[in-house]
């Protein structure tokens, strides 16, 4: 336990760089907030105001102090063209970049993980050479061209799946799922790539350990040494692995969104980059940083746990 | 001849992936560097005789909705997506090698100063960050390719760092210690050569989602401004036609997955090739 209390502790210093850093991002931008706020309308007098209104005629330090003091009051500003509060915004947008992620990171499962033990079983078979090209190949497409790819052959010529947009979840599952199943299967390709590598190097070293042999020769089905006693041995790399992709996903989702036509959290990033809405900005960085991290977190967690002999503690 | 002998001497003349990789990257880095000289159009110039017109003799890989060459933009494309990678990955190489050097040698205080900030910096997905810094680079090519640098240093630093805690302890930097050489000299002429094979590795590796970033940033529109043409830029534009124009889709992303795959594949067989070389130089 006090091993956790220690992981816990170590991420203050971490999140506290993220903030500087986001909010220092946004003093490296050219150009003045309170001119992107007023636009065309813009007064001496009015951009005056807006500037004491948010406090930018204050000393840095001071503007972070606030700035942060706002963040955990749970305030995280408001839209600059709407001003509609940015937490609003995120509370729309997070749920369709979680899905779109999750949908990736099962597919990515069901795929590679079955794969990359049989590659393990019957080295240079059919389906190791299939996990060799999908695991070359996977990491090489450029996400983005595989959804236009994609779009192509299943929406514009075989007219299976919608070519972009959303369906709340509210509007059936079955919509909702077939609008995000080729985005999904975009994001999960290069997530594939790198899990059926890990799984096929994990599951022959556990292969190659002497109770594999052991179980053997007690006569145990072949089936039941791979699913009773490989796999768990040979899941530790295979979280840790997931784990590390994650923020891939995260990145990922910001491209595939933007493919898609998706309104996830990264193509607000894109959309508020483009328009210099710098709260906006800010806690979309803010939330994807903070959702890696906490991964991360539960990423060591869980790995802690399945791999007694790393646990801190009395020993 | 030994069997071992003989049997490396059968593996060098079957084509590894990583010599094929290598030739990839070759190919590819002459067809950029020649594009003005080898490409049958001018990049800019417009035909409006030819307009989308699809794979022919004289276009072949057809002309976009301007009636450009699509396989001049894509060469031209090319030599965009090759300065990003080769200038992103040596910014990260010359800021990350003696970081992580120094940190990894030095360890203790001195290792928390460098690390504490790359921790942050890899808190944030690579494309969130090159993103954000989008609002900071306005478009130059240049000052993009500096941001995924800036973006990746922190991979250099992480690699060049794990292995240089390794030889550290190594007898010959102990010796060289006794000797009383410099703390600079030990890390430059003993630690370095002896810790950089990972680092090369990476970096090959990193070239190629260098070439990823650039072609994703100029596709969502934050990174190389039309007319330049980028290959994630004619993906972008070549969208809007590809019920009827396929080819505009489908030439420049095979322009970036072989790019991509060419440094994977080298990045792949290079420990086995470096170690090679090291073997024959003793």
């Amino acid at each position: 336990m006090t091993s956790t209390v220690r992981r816990l502790l170590l991420l203050l210093p971490t999140l506290f760089g993220v903030s500087i850093v986001v909010f220092l991002l946004l003093r490296l931008i050219p150009g003045d907030p309170a001119q992107v706020i007023m636009g065309l309308r813009a007064t001496p007098e009015g951009l005056a105001a807006i500037t004491r209104d948010l406090g930018l005629d204050l000393p840095l330090h001071e503007q972070y102090v606030r700035w942060l003091g706002a963040l955990f009051s749970g305030d995280f500003g408001r839209d600059y063209r709407s001003n509609v509060p940015v937490t609003q915004l995120l509370a729309t947008r997070l749920p369709v970049t979680l899905e779109l992620t999750l949908l990736s990171l099962l597919l990515a499962l069901i795929v590679a993980v079955p794969l990359g033990v049989r590659a393990a079983v019957h080295p240079n078979g059919i389906a190791d050479k299939a996990a060799s090209v999908l695991g070359l190949i996977g990491i090489s497409i450029p996400d983005f061209w595989l959804g236009i790819l994609l779009v192509l052959v299943f929406s514009l010529t075989l007219g299976m799946f919608p070519s972009s947009g959303f369906v709340p979840f509210s509007d059936g599952i079955f919509a909702n799922l077939r609008a995000f199943a080729l985005p999904a299967l975009t994001l999960a390709t290069g997530l594939s790539a790198v899990l059926v590598r890990v799984t096929r190097s994990a599951v022959t070293e556990v292969l190659s350990r002497d109770f594999v042999r052991f179980l053997k020769a007690k006569g145990l089905p072949p089936r039941a040494i791979i699913n009773r006693h490989v796999l768990r041995n040979a899941s530790v790399p295979i979280i840790t692995v997931i784990g590390m992709q994650f923020g891939y996903l995260l990145g990922g989702a910001v491209i595939v969104e933007q493919v898609f036509d998706l309104p996830g959290v990264g193509s607000l990033i894109v959309t508020a980059t483009m328009e210099r809405n710098y709260p906006v900005v800010q806690a979309g960085m803010l939330v994807v940083a903070l959702l890696f991290i906490l991964v991360n977190l539960g990423t060591d967690l869980l790995y802690a746990w399945l791999n007694p002999r790393l646990r801190g503690g009395a020993r | 001849m030994s069997m071992a002998a003989s049997s490396r001497l059968r593996a060098l003349s079957k084509p590894t992936p990583a010599a094929i990789g290598a030739a990839i990257v070759l190919l590819l880095a002459a067809l950029a560097v020649l594009a003005p000289y080898i490409s049958p159009y001018d990049s800019e110039s417009m035909d409006f005789n030819a307009v989308l017109s699809p794979p022919s003799l004289a276009h072949l890989f057809g002309t976009d909705n301007f009636g450009r060459d699509v396989l001049t933009r894509a060469l031209f494309g090319l030599r965009v997506s090759l300065i990003a990678a080769i200038g992103s990955v040596a910014a990260a190489m010359v800021v990350g090698v003696p970081l992580g050097l120094l940190a990894g040698y030095r360890r203790g205080f001195v290792d928390a100063v460098i690390m504490r900030p790359v921790d942050v910096i890899m808190a944030f997905p690579a494309i969130v960050l090159v993103v954000a810094l989008a609002g900071v680079f306005r478009q130059s090519l240049g000052l993009m390719t500096l941001a995924i640098g800036f973006v990746y240093f922190p991979i250099i630093v992480r690699v060049m760092r794990g292995a240089a805690i390794e030889v550290s302890d190594a007898l010959f930097v102990e010796g060289a210690r006794a000797r009383g050489a410099s703390r600079v000299r030990i890390m430059a002429r003993h630690v370095l050569p002896n810790a950089i094979t990972p680092v090369l590795v990476q970096a090959s590796a990193l070239m190629g989602v260098a070439i990823l970033m650039e072609a994703a940033i100029s596709f969502i529109g934050l990174g190389v401004q039309p007319p330049t043409p980028s290959l994630g830029l004619m993906l972008s534009d070549g969208r809007s036609y590809m019920g009827d124009a396929p080819w505009l889709v489908i030439c420049p992303g095979l322009g970036i997955l072989v790019a991509v795959l060419g440094f994977n594949l080298m990045g792949d067989g290079l420990p086995r090739l470096l170690d090679a070389a090291n073997r024959r130089r003793k």
